[in-house]
């Protein structure tokens, strides 16, 4: 005799902590099996684009902060580049310099996010979350000290970086560089094998190689799937062809294997920044650049590896203050791609770790 | 570095694979007729030497008397990128085919697309709005959406104090 069983709703979001943010799920299973999952997203969206094309290039800059609001200095980066290749800025190598070191540190704050977030939804709870808390606010202080935010920072501006670093960011930057090595080798084996976070995360969500290249993944969710693919290393930007760094990869696809990317990443970034540190060069930081800005007719597409994928600028002018149309290539949005496919066939604990591996940010998916 | 490739070149050789496809070729671009989008993307994705197996973006840009869909692609094996382009003329019912069957990448971004800027794409498995909710009048990012009086669009047209 076979029961009958009859397909169950579940509705995971928007409210609710392990969505990170405004995100929605609905959820069909069939007993606990998930056979059927459709994102519901747009919860956050307050229309960048639209608003983007009223105001001028450089007033569009803080707009980016709040895109992904825990990488906010990858934004500015992204959007700065873009507008420059659509102008014909060249950025001085001190600038160039501070760019790589910002979006670096930056990078460890929002894998450091990240990484204590997903242990938190395998399980682990809180712990590894405040122990990561713990690196991050030394990381936004130097932001501070630097800019005067530790968010929403405005920093990367048309042609350099709004501010020079203050003297007392170099020491306060190279202690912290020398001290994360240990810190991260303590997570290191705190983490890597807790039983609860590999029982909990080894071959779940797995995402194939052939299906991430496919749906336009990026950043740590494709390489998590084995495919060598760094913008960072592919198009080089800023100064990153003169800096020494490997680009990890994961072998299965699951989401154990997107957590360890990102935890090598640290381990890579810190890499990064102990070079860039030595190699800042001397003189201005930035070039003068009008405030109403008016780049010539065409279009231009830049991108630069954000902490969660390629994220790409398109604007394209019309020779006016503004831009005509102001496009935001946002990897946590493309990233959900084949979320539906990952998911089918677990469990809703097993498709919230899934979500957690993705590792997206609401402001940037509904922009 | 990522080299882009030459839209001449390129778009000689899909001239030469699909004929009629081409409608315009510029070092930056090939711009690709709608109605033969599916079998240049098909081509650009499977030839050996051109390998774009990757589509970075799907975006549309509004010309006030036409729709231009915008495509990124990257190659990962040969490290190049090309801007594909394709013009839907009708700006009252746009409408271009979906990719969705040669990229997976496309289906969340052709939704997006079709929500802000209110472009259809015929043959898309799952076409609905994504951000704005079903009703919501027409669609934003169109510059005809939201027009102030005496034909005016938001923002200023030049700065106080700049001649």
């Amino acid at each position: 005799m076979s029961m009958r069983t009859e397909p169950f709703v579940v509705n995971v979001g928007p409210q609710h902590p392990s969505t990170h943010g405004v995100f929605r799920l609905r959820l069909t299973l069939d007993g606990e099996k998930i056979i059927d999952a459709e994102m519901v997203v747009g919860y956050l969206h307050r229309s960048v684009e639209k608003l983007a094309e009223g105001r001028t290039y450089t007033q569009n800059i803080p707009f980016t902060d709040r895109l992904d609001y825990l990488s906010a200095m990858s934004n500015n980066l992204a959007y700065c580049m873009a507008v420059e290749k659509l102008v014909g800025i060249e950025v001085p190598e001190r600038g160039q310099f501070l760019r790589v070191i910002m979006a670096e540190f930056q990078r460890i704050a929002n894998h450091a996010m990240a990484i204590g977030s997903f242990a938190g939804e395998c399980g682990v709870w809180f712990t590894p979350l405040m122990w990561m808390f713990r690196e991050r606010e030394k990381i936004l202080d130097l932001f501070e000290m630097t800019c005067g935010a530790r968010l929403t920072t405005n920093y990367v501006r048309i042609g350099g970086v709004s501010f020079d670093i203050p003297p007392e960011f170099m020491p306060a930057a190279k202690a912290l560089v020398k001290e994360l090595p240990e810190r991260i080798a303590e997570y290191e084996a705190l983490l890597l094998e807790n039983e609860i976070i590999v029982v909990r995360s080894r071959d779940v969500g797995v995402l194939p190689p052939e299906l991430a290249i496919a749906a336009s993944t990026s950043g740590p969710v494709l390489r998590g799937s084995g495919v060598m693919w760094d913008i960072r290393k592919a198009d080089p930007y800023a100064v990153y062809d003169r800096l020494d760094f490997d680009i990890p990869v994961g072998t299965r696809g699951d989401c154990y294997d997107r957590f360890l990317v990102r935890m090598e990443e640290l381990r890579q970034s810190v890499r990064i920044l102990e070079q860039a540190l030595d190699m800042l060069p001397g003189g201005p930081a930035s070039v003068e650049v009008p405030l109403a800005l008016r780049p010539p007719v065409g279009e231009a597409y830049a991108r630069i590896e954000a902490p969660k994928g390629e994220l790409g600028f398109y604007l394209v002018s019309d020779g006016s203050p503004h831009p005509q149309r102001f496009h935001i290539r946002s990897p946590s949005y493309i990233n959900l791609t084949p979320l539906r496919d990952m998911v089918l066939g677990l469990t809703v604990p097993d498709a919230i770790i899934t979500l957690g591996s993705i590792d997206i940010v609401l402001g940037e998916v509904d922009r | 570095m990522s080299r882009l490739l030459d839209g001449l070149e390129v778009g000689e050789r899909i001239g030469q694979r699909v004929p009629e496809a081409v409608v315009e070729a510029t070092p930056q671009w090939v711009v690709a007729h709608p109605e033969k989008l599916v079998a240049v993307t098909t081509y650009l994705r499977d030839d050996g030497e051109l390998d774009f197996r990757f589509l970075i973006g799907v975006t549309a840009v509004d010309h006030l008397d036409h729709f231009e869909v915008v495509y990124h692609l990257q190659s990962l094996s040969h490290n190049h990128m090309l801007t594909l382009k394709t013009r839907a003329l009708d700006h009252k019912n746009p409408e271009v085919p979906s990719l969705v069957s040669v990229w997976r990448g496309a289906e969340l971004q052709e939704r997006e697309v079709y929500d802000l800027m209110g472009i259809r794409f015929a043959g898309h498995p799952d076409l609905r709005r994504v951000f704005l909710w079903e009703g919501f009048p027409g669609h934003p990012l169109r510059k005809d959406w939201l027009e102030m009086p005496g034909g005016l669009t938001p923002g200023l047209g030049r700065f106080p104090g700049e001649d």
